[in-house]
Order: structure tokens, then sequence, then C-alpha cells
């Protein structure tokens, strides 16, 4: 009895230290180790799992947010965000469009999204009626017939531990940089992808599929893996404008190709970007990094940019294995009081390595960006070639645009190639496009598009025409 | 249809056209001729609507109504279209996009629904055969590596697709080879009819062996100084525009 008692008691300690009330399944604002104990243990999570996570708290502790990066921003205080909270209930959610800002709906037309997607998109209670569900069903059914493994990375845990437990932090390490530790001491949910050897994945993979079933947390973490011989597609985000609470974001992406295996890794991100003053926007901090082990093989990083306040994101490859080809092709608009600073990374380190950089700025009304690009080839990586191109597109006079290129070549067999333009969009080029009848609004759309053809290209076909509504959203007013 | 009063008009406080008058009827084809320096150019661009340029004062009319209160689009889309001296590059924009945007928003504007898409490659490809350009044309970015020639005959493809009221065309003689000459020339030649006027602005007589004026204008120092038909324009590529200067200061 007693011990029962006893038992009670410490429950209720326990339960006060780190909720204040059990049916929201929400911690208060704040981080220490019993926070991480309270996520591990709601995620039902092994030891070993719970002892990584405080590996990267502990370490966390000890570095410093970095200050290099050509943004403005007030200092936060991470004492002041909650770290977990589960999904809303339905009946906290908007029950109909009506409820829904109209303003969100008006982009959610603009882009041509259909109309039960709008619902899910905005947050409202539908689960029950979007007939996705089917669709989910059927997607799922092929994977499996194929042997690819696509759920979320808390389940991956739980049905695949030793996949998880060989790779996570096997290509961004715990205490990689402030924001990749943060992420790894909290992070709530993401997707887990492993492609057999092999085997070319049936079907494009796409969280999207995945938007009802987990809500897309603050702390996503992503893993994919592809064996030998084995080639995915994978699509990040959505073309629609996304709402969260949360302000903060801090994501962290890894992918390991093995042995001839091909990754492609496209993105649309389109997080609020705050009102006009720039307020409430998100700020999205991310890591995103592609491990080339095996030889031959390739990660492709496709970016399309043009949501959040705050954007601080290098998709890197390191290209380990011998002629490896790692390639990052971006575009990022920002309008507003957006701030950008983003670009890539490509580590040389094997023999015969190659790299194509391409990447497409576009700055419009008081907004600032910078692209970030580091080429390293290193000692053993001879005959390796780097091809970059970065060209930064700016409508008006009150926008800015940077390029920072840092090379640092450790052979003398080496190839890199740069080349770099900053123009205005051209008076010139609207007078003449709006002298054969186009509005300027119109004339402006289609000189940035063409701007950024190049990386549109790229996208997979469905996302590419999405893509290229997204932008004329986003520079909606930029000019007049 | 088009009506200059007394246009006076300046570049960066310099008064480029200091009191010029021109009416253009349907049907006629005018040439604006002069020493470089005189404001040919200028007279184009300004009824274009190219807001490099200040009008201090006078008017335009373009059918009625007041072309200086016109948008740049609205004044194309009112029928009045410029053939630029130096076309524009627009990288990664294919010329079929152009064309058809331009097309539809001119269409648009009249209260025509949109091209449908077989009916628009059909006009597209009978014009681009006339002009004796390629298909691959529609596909390769707008004016992007073209060379001078290509630019001009593209320049009149649009005329071709688009069917201006009134063509502006400046020095579209500039830079060309006698063959191609002569193409840009049946081009524009092919535009005329009762409805349409055309206007020229050029430095040389030749492009008027091609194209035969109805009205030749002598214009410097920023005004028409003499008019005649195209025996004037002869006169000048014997003499010079010397003697009309001394003519119109006595």
């Amino acid at each position: 009895m007693a011990t029962e008692e006893m038992e009670k008691l410490v429950r209720r300690e326990y339960t006060q230290g780190f909720v204040t009330d059990i049916e929201s399944d929400t911690v208060p604002p704040g981080l220490d180790e019993s926070v991480i104990a309270f996520i591990s243990q709601k995620k039902g999570e092994p030891e070993w799992m719970l002892e990584w996570r405080l590996d990267a708290y502990r370490q966390w502790l000890k570095m410093k947010e970095p200050s290099w990066a050509h943004l403005n921003y007030p200092p936060i205080d991470y004492q002041a965000i909650s770290y977990y909270s589960a999904p809303k209930k339905p009946e906290d959610r908007p029950q109909s469009l009506d409820e829904v800002d109209p303003k969100l709906l008006e982009t959610y037309e603009k882009l041509g999204i259909p109309l039960h997607e709008r619902a899910a998109l905005a947050g409202v209670a539908v689960d029950a009626v979007f007939d996705s569900v089917s669709v989910t069903t059927t997607f799922k059914e092929k994977l499996a017939e194929a042997g690819v493994i696509f759920c979320s990375i808390s389940e991956a845990m739980r049905d695949y531990p030793e996949l998880v437990k060989q790779y996570l932090g096997s290509v961004v390490p715990k205490g990689d940089n402030f924001f990749a530790a943060l992420n790894s001491a909290v992070f709530t949910d993401g997707s887990f992808v492993y492609v057999p050897e092999g085997v070319t994945c049936p079907m494009e993979l796409s969280t999207y599929f995945r938007i009802n079933a987990a809500n897309t947390g603050q702390f996503e973490r992503t893993l994919i893996i592809c064996d030998k011989q084995a080639q995915v597609s994978y699509l990040e985000g959505c073309t629609a404008p996304m709402r969260d609470e949360n302000q903060l974001h801090a994501a962290v992406v890894e992918l390991v190709a093995l042995e001839d295996a091909y990754i492609k890794y496209s993105t649309v991100q389109n997080w609020y970007p705050g009102d006009e003053q720039g307020r409430g926007g998100i700020y999205n901090f991310v890591t995103k990094r592609a491990d080339c082990r095996g030889d031959r093989s390739k990660v492709s990083w496709t970016q399309v940019e043009t949501g959040s306040a705050i954007t601080w994101k290098y998709p890197s490859c390191v290209l380990r294995g011998k002629d490896s080809v790692g390639e990052f092709y971006s575009v990022a608009v920002t309008n507003g009081r957006q701030q950008a600073d983003t670009g890539t990374k490509m580590i040389h380190i094997g023999e015969g390595t190659k790299s194509t950089i391409v990447s497409k700025g576009i700055a419009a009304g008081n907004s600032d960006q910078a692209y970030r690009g580091l080429v390293k080839i290193g000692p053993r990586a001879k005959g390796a070639r780097n091809f970059t191109q970065c060209d930064s597109l700016l409508i008006g006079d009150r926008c800015g645009a940077h390029t920072f290129p840092y090379q640092e070549i450790g052979n003398s067999s080496a190839t890199v190639e740069h080349e770099a333009t900053t123009s205005k969009i051209g008076e010139d080029q609207l007078f003449y496009c709006r002298q054969r009848g186009i509005s300027e609004e119109d004339a402006v759309n289609m000189i940035v598009n063409g701007f950024c053809k190049d990386v549109f290209q790229e996208l997979p076909m469905e996302f590419a025409v999405e893509a290229e509504a997204l932008l004329n959203v986003t520079l909606e007013g930029a000019v007049g | 249809m088009l009506e200059v009063k007394d246009l006076h008009v300046s570049v960066e406080g310099k008064e480029i056209l200091k009191g010029l008058n021109l009416t253009i009827n349907p049907g006629e084809v005018h040439a604006i001729m002069g020493p470089n320096g005189a404001g040919k150019s200028t007279l184009s661009a300004v009824i274009a609507g190219n807001e490099g340029y200040e009008v201090t004062s006078g008017t335009i009319t373009f059918e009625g109504q007041d072309v200086l209160e016109m948008e740049i689009e609205e004044r194309a889309q009112a029928g009045l279209l410029l053939g630029f001296q130096y076309p524009v590059e627009i990288p990664g924009v294919k010329n079929v996009y152009l064309l058809k945007a331009a097309l539809n928003a001119q269409r648009e504007a009249r209260g025509e629904g949109e091209i449908p898409a077989p009916e628009f490659m059909k006009l597209v490809r009978e014009k681009l055969a006339f002009m004796k350009m390629d298909n691959s044309f529609l596909q390769r970015a707008v004016n992007e590596g073209f060379s001078g020639g290509e630019k001009k005959r593209n320049e009149i493809l649009q005329m071709l697709v688009l069917q201006p009221k009134l063509a502006m065309l400046d020095e579209i003689d500039s830079g060309l080879d006698i063959d191609a000459m002569k193409v840009v020339a049946e081009g524009v030649n092919s535009l005329r009819s009762a409805e349409r006027a055309i206007l020229m602005v050029t430095h040389y007589q030749r492009l008027l062996d091609y194209i035969e004026p109805d009205y030749v204008h002598v214009l410097v120092d920023g005004r028409i100084v003499k008019s005649g038909d195209k025996d004037l324009a002869l006169e000048l590529e014997s003499r010079g525009y010397e003697w009309v200067t001394e003519e119109s200061a006595a």
C-alpha cells in the first residue's frame, strides 16, 4: 500500500514537472532535460534515443547561436518556446472554410488548389471526408510491393530501429551546429525513407500524403537512405501557404546515397512570411545535408524558397564516393520584409567528383537576400569539377542581394568555374513586353519566370507548374 | 487616326521635340527622315509610351483618345505598336510564349476570349513562313542570341500576328543586309491596308525603295520642316539634309 501511495505521489510530481494540463498534451514553455525526457516518452522511444537526445542537448547548451548570416532579427528566447504540442483536436480546429482567413483562401484560389485540399491545408477538421484516404492506401500498397519504406520517423524508430540507429546523425552529427543540435534534442517528427538495393521507387514520394496523418512539426527530422543502385525522388513541402503558430522552425534533413544510388530531393517552401511589417512570420533555420557515400552516387537538391520571414538554409553535398555527383538548383524569392541567407556547400572528397550549383535569387519590396556558397576540394579529390552560376534579380530599389562565394581548393587538378550576375529587372524589358499589350504585372512574372527557367526545369513536372504560379503570387504588388 | 499637335518633349531637361505636328489617316504610309539627333526616334518612343521622355506640352490623340493619358499596354491594346530599333532580349522566355501572351492580352482588352491553341499555332506558323523564319524560332528565348537581321524579322513577325492599327517602325532597316531588308519590307508591305497606317522612322532612303511611302517628312531640330511625297526622299538622298535646314531657317 505504502509503495503504491509513493508511486502515485512520484507520478504526480513527475507529471506536474512536465505538464500543466495532461489533457492538452502540451509542455509549458522552456527547455531542460525533463522536457526532452517527456518528448521521448510521448513518442515511446527506446532508451538509446533518449540518451542521444540528451547528448545533443548538452552539446547545444555549450553552443552559441550563429551570427555570421546576413540576417537581422530580434534575439530568440529559447526558454519562451513550447517544445511539444500534440496535433490539435478536431474540435479545436476551424469547423469549415467559413472560419478561415479569407486572404488565405484567396491565395489557394489563385494557386488553383482543389477545394477539398484547401480545407485540409487551412487546417479545417475534415479528416473523415478528405478523399485522399483511398489515394494514400493504394500508394502505401504500391510502395510495400517494391519494398520501399516510407513512414514517419517515430514509426521508423519503433519498426526499423536498426536502420535508424545506423544512419540517424551520420550525415548531420548531433553537435553539427546550433540549430541542428537543438533539433536533435527536441525533434518531434518527420519522414523516414529507405529504398532497398536495386530498387527504383515506383512513384515520387511526397510529404503531402502525410499532411493529415501527422502535423508537420516545428522541429522536423527527415532521414532518407538510398541503398546501392536504388533511386528515389522526394518532394518536400507544398506550394500552398502554410500557417503555423510556431514561429521558430529548425529542421534537419539527412540523405545517404550508397553506391550508384540517386536521390532527387525537391522542396517548395512557402511558410507564412509575416504581415507587411514582417510581424509573425516563420523563422526557418534548416540544416540539410547529403552524404554521397558510395562511388558514382548522385544527389540533386532543387529548392524553391518563397516563404518565411527569415530563411537560413544551405542544402549541401559531401561527395565522398569516387565519381559521385552533387547538384544544387535554387530559386529564392523575397518580397515585403523577408530575409533569406541561403546557398549550398559542395565538399569534394573523392576522386573525380562533380558538382553543379545554379542559384537564382529574386528580391523585391524591402527584402534582403544573400547567396552563400562553399566549394571545397580536398587533397584526394583528383580531377574534381565544380560549376557555379548564381544570378540575382532586383525588382525596385529598396531591396538587396548579396553573394558570398567561398572556394577552398586543395589540389591542382581540380576545375572550378564561377559565374555571377546581379541585374535590376530591366525597364527596357518591361517596356518591351508592355508595348506588346501585356500588363506590367504579367510582364514582371514573365521576366522572372524566364530568369528562373534553368531551375524550374529541374523540378518534377507538377511541381514546376505550381512553382510558377507560386512565384507570381509571391511577387504580387512588387511593382507599381 | 493619329493627331500630334505642337508636341514638346524633353529628356533630362534637354528639349528634343520642339512643337511637332503630324496627322496620319488610315491607309497611309508615312516616313520620317532627318539627320542624326533630330528627334526621329523620340517621336515613336513617346507615342508608344516610353517613360524616359517627358512631354512638356502638346497633345497626341489616337482615334479620339488622349494617348498621353493611357498606360503603355493600353496604347498597344488600342492598336499602337512599335517595332524597336534595338529589340530587347528576355532570357528564358520563349518567343511563342511572348507572342501568345501579347495576342491574348490584346484580345482580352477587346472583349474577345483567348485564342484557341490550334488556331494560334496555325496563325503563327503561317506568319513565320511568310517571314522566312524557321519554326525553331518559337522555342528560342525572346531575341536572345538573335542576329541583327533575326531580331528585326522577329519584330515584323509580331506585327503580323498582332495586326496593329498603326504600325510604327523605328529604324527597322538598320543593320540589315539586302536580303534581310527585302524580307522585312515584304512583311511590312503585307501590312498595308485601307484601315491600317504605317509610320516609319529611317535615316536612309534605301528602305523607301522597298516600302513606298505616301508622305515623307523631314525632321530637323525637333520640328517637321518639310513634307512631301516619295520624291522628297530621293532629293534628300542626292542633296543631303543641309539644304532643307537652310531653307527652313530662311
